[in-house]
Formats: structure tokens, C-alpha cells, sequence
């Protein structure tokens, strides 16, 4: 499956894909609305910084994904097809048992509403993933 | 403590509607413009500390960010500039010289903007490069003085053999080459990036007086490595692993004077590459301290050859100087292969503004004086000449071989091409764009992969471009307009700058 493969030594820290990441996951999807008008969006990305050293990292969409072993509610599930892990918010209690599990560590408490566990879904729907899509230096590749 | 001038050059103008506080800008600015109030909620911007190299507007993701030219003015006056007022208060205040980076950007007459380039109606045609073969491959380095062909018979009967020695040379797809810039001065990764460009592309860079870093010996044949007065990195296998070798005597921005990089630039890789203690500044002397005429010049030129075993063309390059065309002259009978002649306007990493601002001539009329006088010596062919000094363009670049250029070398049109903005900051060590640093947190802001795509994409349009611009004028090899003055025409210049230039004034014809 394609994936998104880090290059560290190209991430400027600029944290672009974090932004670019809650607008895609706002309900309008529109950059000034979304920071303006709309709540707490959780980007599905995290940069990590420590001194100049900074890389930008989401979930793995491991193969054997611990959090979906982890799962109580078969909230969290991989796709056969596609491989993409995602949390179905209709069943997720909110029991954090996924953000023990992950070893990556880029899984968050989303409580803006009912409480569920909030990932990068890859952007299913776009052809890139937009953190990819944004990155002005390339240091996020999408590939097999 | 005394009073300061406090004006800003820029002014760094925010949307408020469209700022959202996602402090792009904060994190991208080493100058601190940028600064966030966690109480506010809002980022706020200190104009005093823009330099103006647009980096937090290019990346601001709702556009929030405008950079303009502040406007406070002093009282009118034609004789003091603002320049000059503010360079004495500087002056007054520090008792320093005035640094400054990248070219001349004084308004001292561009020739190139005073030359139009000819093209075919009725009695000659046209090409059209995109149907029809066109030649803008050519060769840097010693040509012979006659041919030599013997006939011999083989089995297909009678055929002609070329009988000469050639001397070494270096053949480039297009008569472009990118600049000294040395690694310390510039980053490893914009180092990488020209030399990745030139490998893919088929022409060469020059390590400058940096030494030639473990990294780039994969590009050693599209390296010109440098000889420069500090002599930093130089031993015989840096000689050998280049294609070609360039001692330099002076750079456009300033002739005259040496280098310094500062200790604090020497980290361990800047300290290996260069064969220098980690730490110490890189003092390149004013002269060569064993070059104090023409035949010292030749003794080392030979020394190089020797080296090489006369594999290698052996160039020098010098700044546009007064008397350029004697010294150029001097060169050749010097025994150099190429010739490198930086024009006044010619870029740097730092320089004092005195210098970079009134030393040296313009290498239009630089180049053209040369390629004169060394057809009159009937000493042309036994040089090729690079010209450098802010080429911007592909037309710049077909000007310079119709006034006698064999090729030309970019160096700031190249950084302008990896995302420099020309701020003139260079020398601060700061570079936003990674360029003009050796700080690892700006450093990465060059990718090289992107870096060399950018660079290959800009010398394949100016290929496209000048192969227009020779199809239009009838003409199908960059090689038969060298010298060609006939395709040029002057407009706005007098007599004294046509003369110098061989070229007719626009509307003379034959």
C-alpha cells in the first residue's frame, strides 16, 4: 500500500501539515473558516522538535496494528482492501485503550464532542494526503 | 546610550481577516520578526528586524503577510542619498566597514539592456528549433592553431584523418556553467544541488576556494575545482578529481581584495572540507602571495598542469578591471586554457559595500574589449572565455557569445532559482532560504532534489529560449554566433560604448 515515508532531514519544522491537516478535517474544509469559526480541530500530524532535529509523523497504518487489537468496540479497524486504518466514531467509546497501544504515539484524544480517537485517515478521499500535498519542502514522500 | 536611527526598509503589513495565528511566520523567521502574544492570541510583527526576504510571506498559507518598502523619507535631497545619510549613522555608531552581500545594485548603465539581438526576414531564413537540428552544445579549452589533417586510404577508399593533439577540454550542453560559490559560503545542500544539476544537465560547477566536500565526489566530473590565494582544500587528489581546474584572482564584487569566513562558519565539515582547525577563520589573502606577475602566474598555471598531467584545462579567472584586456592578454600567453572574467555587478557572500559598489567595470564592455584585443594578438582561438557578472537571462546569455563570450556562468541567476530573494543578507550567516548558511536549522529548508529540479528546469527553458532566439536569426550552432557582433545593434549608447562594444548603433546596416 502507499504510504507516507518521512524524511526528516528535510522537515523545516514549519508545521504546515498540521495546519493543512485540520482544514481538511474542519466541517467546511475552508482554511479561514475552519481557524476562525470553528473549535479545537485536531491535526492528525505531529512535528517533533528537538533543537534543530524535527520530523513530522502520523499513524503508520501498521501492519499489524496493535491499536486495533487494542480495540474494544471493533471501533478501530484496518481495511482489507485499501489498508488504511480508521476509527469508526460511531463505535469508538472513547476508552484510549488505541492511544496505550500505539507505539508511535499519534493517536489523540479528540473531546470536542462525544469523546473518540482521533487519526490520520490518510485523506481517503484526496489523491495525496494534503499534509503531503503542503509540505514545501518535500520532506513528507506518499508512495508504495 | 545614544540615540539610534530607527527606520525600518521594510514593512511587514498582516490581514488581520486573514491571519489565523498559526505562526508559520514565527518559526521561519531567523531574524525574530515574528513574535506570538500567547495572551493576545495574535502574532505581532516587528518591522525593524525585516530584511526582506519574503520567507514568511511565500509560506504563509492564508496570504496574509505583505512585505513593502517602509516609507519613511528624509528631506529631499539629490546629493544626500538616504544611502548615504543612513551609512554614517552606521558608520558613526560602530566605526566599522559596511558589509553587504550579493551584487552591485547601484543604477551604473546595464548593457546589456542597451543590445538588441538581430533576427531573419526574407533574405536568409529562419529555423525552427523544434522541427529542424539545433546545435548549442560547445568546448572549453585551448584550440589548436591549425589543423592538421592527413588523408589516408582505408577500406572504404579515401578518408580524412585529424591529425592534431587536442588540448583537454570540457564539453558543456549549453553555454551556461554555474559560479565559483564555495561550500562555507553557501550550504552543503545548495553545493549539492548545483553540482546534482550540472551532472543531470551536462555542464559543471565550481567548488569556489571551499575545498571539494566528501559528499560531491560522485559529481567530480562536473566539477571545476578552485585555486584560490587561501589554497583551503587544495592537495593533489583534489586537483585530479575535478574535470577541470580554475585559479582564481578576483571575483567582480570584489576585486582587489581576499576573502574571511568567520571561525564561527568553520564548524567540522566546513573545517575537513577546507583542511583547516575546526573553528578558526578562513583568511583567503588579497593576492597570491607567489603570483606578482604574468610569469609567476605561468609558473603556477604549469605547476597545476603538471600536477594533472596536462589533462585537465587549466583557467584563471579575474575580475573586470581596467585594464582587463592586456592583463587577459597576459593570461593566455600565460598558458591558461579558459579565462574567467567577472564583471562588476557580479554577486559575493559578503563584501564591503565601498568596494562591491564602486570597483571594477561593467562585463559587457569588459568582455568585448577582451575578445577584441585577442583577435587583434591573434591569440583568441588559444582561449575560451567565460564571462560572469549578472547574466539573468537567456538573452543576456546570447548577447555575451555574440560579443565573444565561449560560454557564461550563473551564479546569482542560480541561487535566485533555489529560492533566494536577493535580500543582500548573506553575509549574516541567516539565510532563510538555507542558502547563505551553515546553521542545521536553516540548512534543511534546502531540499537538494527540489533544489536540482528547479535548476535543471531553468537551464532547459533558457535552452529552449536561445534556441529560438538562434532560429530566428537563421543561425543553427551557438558556436557560429560566437564573436558575431553583427547580430547585435545598440540603442541609447554613444559612440565611445559602441566602439568598445564592435557593435553598429540600432537602424545602421551593412
Amino acid at each position: 500500500m502507499k504510504k507516507i515515508y518521512i524524511k526528516e532531514e528535510y522537515c523545516i519544522a514549519c508545521r504546515l501539515c498540521e495546519i493543512y491537516c485540520q482544514v481538511e478535517h474542519s466541517k467546511s474544509k475552508k482554511i479561514l473558516k475552519a481557524f476562525k469559526k470553528e473549535k479545537d480541530i485536531l491535526s492528525r500530524v505531529l512535528v517533533e522538535e528537538v533543537g534543530y532535529n524535527s520530523f513530522a509523523i502520523q499513524c503508520r497504518h501498521c501492519e499489524d496494528a496493535p491499536c486495533v487489537e487494542a480495540c474494544i468496540s471493533g471501533a478501530m479497524q484496518k481495511n482489507k482492501n485499501t489498508g488504511i486504518v480508521t476509527c469508526d466514531e460511531s463505535k469508538c467509546v472513547g476508552c484510549w485503550m488505541c492511544i496505550m497501544a500505539c507505539p508511535y504515539g499519534v493517536i489523540k484524544r479528540d473531546l470536542s464532542e462525544k469523546k473518540i480517537a482521533s487519526k490520520c485517515d490518510l485523506c481517503s478521499d484526496e489523491e495525496y494526503p494534503v499534509c503531503v500535498k503542503n509540505c514545501p519542502n518535500e520532506a513528507l514522500q506518499f508512495k508504495e | 546610550m545614544a540615540l539610534k536611527l530607527k527606520q525600518s526598509e521594510f514593512e511587514v503589513i498582516r490581514d488581520p481577516d486573514k491571519c489565523i495565528s498559526c505562526q508559520v511566520c514565527v518559526r521561519q523567521c531567523s531574524n525574530d520578526v515574528h513574535e506570538y502574544d500567547d495572551e493576545e492570541g495574535v502574532v505581532l510583527s516587528d518591522s525593524l528586524k525585516c530584511v526582506g526576504c519574503h520567507r514568511c510571506e511565500t509560506l504563509c498559507p492564508t496570504n496574509a503577510i505583505k512585505i513593502k518598502r517602509s516609507e519613511s523619507e528624509f528631506k529631499n535631497n539629490a546629493n544626500w542619498s538616504a544611502e548615504h545619510i543612513k551609512n554614517i549613522y552606521k558608520q558613526a555608531e560602530t566605526g566599522g566597514v559596511i558589509l553587504t552581500g550579493m551584487g552591485c545594485d547601484k543604477p551604473y548603465p546595464i548593457y546589456w539592456d542597451h543590445i538588441l539581438f538581430n533576427a531573419s526576414q526574407v533574405t536568409n531564413p529562419s529555423i525552427d528549433p523544434l522541427r529542424e537540428p539545433m546545435e548549442i552544445k560547445t568546448f572549453i579549452g585551448r584550440k589548436p592553431d591549425m589543423i592538421h589533417i592527413k588523408p589516408i586510404k582505408d577500406k572504404q577508399g579515401k578518408i580524412l584523418k585529424f591529425e592534431n593533439n587536442l588540448a583537454p577540454q570540457l564539453e558543456i550542453s549549453l553555454p551556461v556553467l554555474f559560479s565559483a560559490m564555495s561550500y562555507g559560503s553557501i550550504s552543503l545542500n545548495a553545493v549539492k544541488s548545483l553540482a546534482k544539476a550540472a551532472s543531470e544537465f551536462g555542464t559543471f560547477y565550481n567548488t569556489g576556494e571551499g575545498g571539494l566536500h566528501k559528499d560531491l565526489m560522485i559529481y567530480a566530473k562536473n566539477t571545476i575545482v578552485q585555486v584560490a590565494s587561501g589554497r583551503f582544500g587544495v592537495d593533489k587528489n583534489y586537483l585530479n578529481s575535478g574535470a577541470a581546474i580554475e585559479i582564481k584572482i578576483g571575483q567582480g564584487a570584489k576585486p582587489g581584495i581576499g576573502g574571511h569566513l568567520p571561525g564561527e562558519k568553520v564548524d567540522i565539515n566546513v573545517s575537513t572540507t577546507r583542511m583547516i582547525p575546526e573553528g578558526s577563520d578562513a583568511i583567503s589573502p588579497a593576492p597570491h602571495h607567489d603570483i606578482y606577475s604574468i610569469e609567476d602566474l605561468s609558473q603556477l598555471i604549469y605547476a597545476l598542469k603538471e600536477a594533472t598531467e596536462y589533462k585537465k584545462p587549466v583557467g584563471v579567472k579575474v575580475s573586470a578591471v581596467h585594464n582587463i584586456a592586456p592583463i587577459a592578454s597576459g593570461i593566455v600567453r600565460a598558458g591558461a586554457d579558459f579565462i574567467s572574467i567577472d564583471g562588476f555587478r557580479g554577486g559575493t557572500g559578503a563584501a564591503p559595500q565601498v568596494i562591491r559598489d564602486n570597483v571594477g567595470i561593467p562585463i559587457e564592455l569588459a568582455l568585448s574589449s577582451v575578445d577584441l584585443r585577442l583577435r587583434e594578438e591573434g591569440i583568441r582561438h588559444k582561449v575560451s572565455l567565460i564571462v560572469a557578472g549578472s547574466i539573468r537571462s537567456s538573452s543576456d546569455v546570447i548577447k555575451a557569445i555574440a560579443l565573444g563570450a565561449d560560454a557564461v556562468y550563473i551564479g546569482t541567476a542560480a541561487l535566485v532559482a533555489l529560492g533566494c530573494h536577493l535580500c543582500q543578507k548573506c553575509y549574516t550567516g541567516k539565510c532563510n532560504w538555507g542558502i547563505a548558511t551553515q546553521d542545521p536549522y536553516l540548512t534543511k529548508r534546502l531540499n537538494p532534489e527540489i533544489g536540482t529540479r528547479r535548476l535543471i528546469n531553468l537551464l532547459n527553458a533558457w535552452s529552449h529560449e536561445i534556441k529560438e532566439m538562434l532560429g530566428g536569426a537563421g543561425i543553427n550552432a551557438i558556436e557560429s554566433l560566437r564573436g558575431n557582433r553583427e547580430h547585435l545593434r545598440g540603442v541609447g549608447l554613444n559612440d565611445k560604448e559602441l566602439s568598445i562594444l564592435g557593435i553598429k548603433h540600432a537602424g545602421e546596416a551593412w
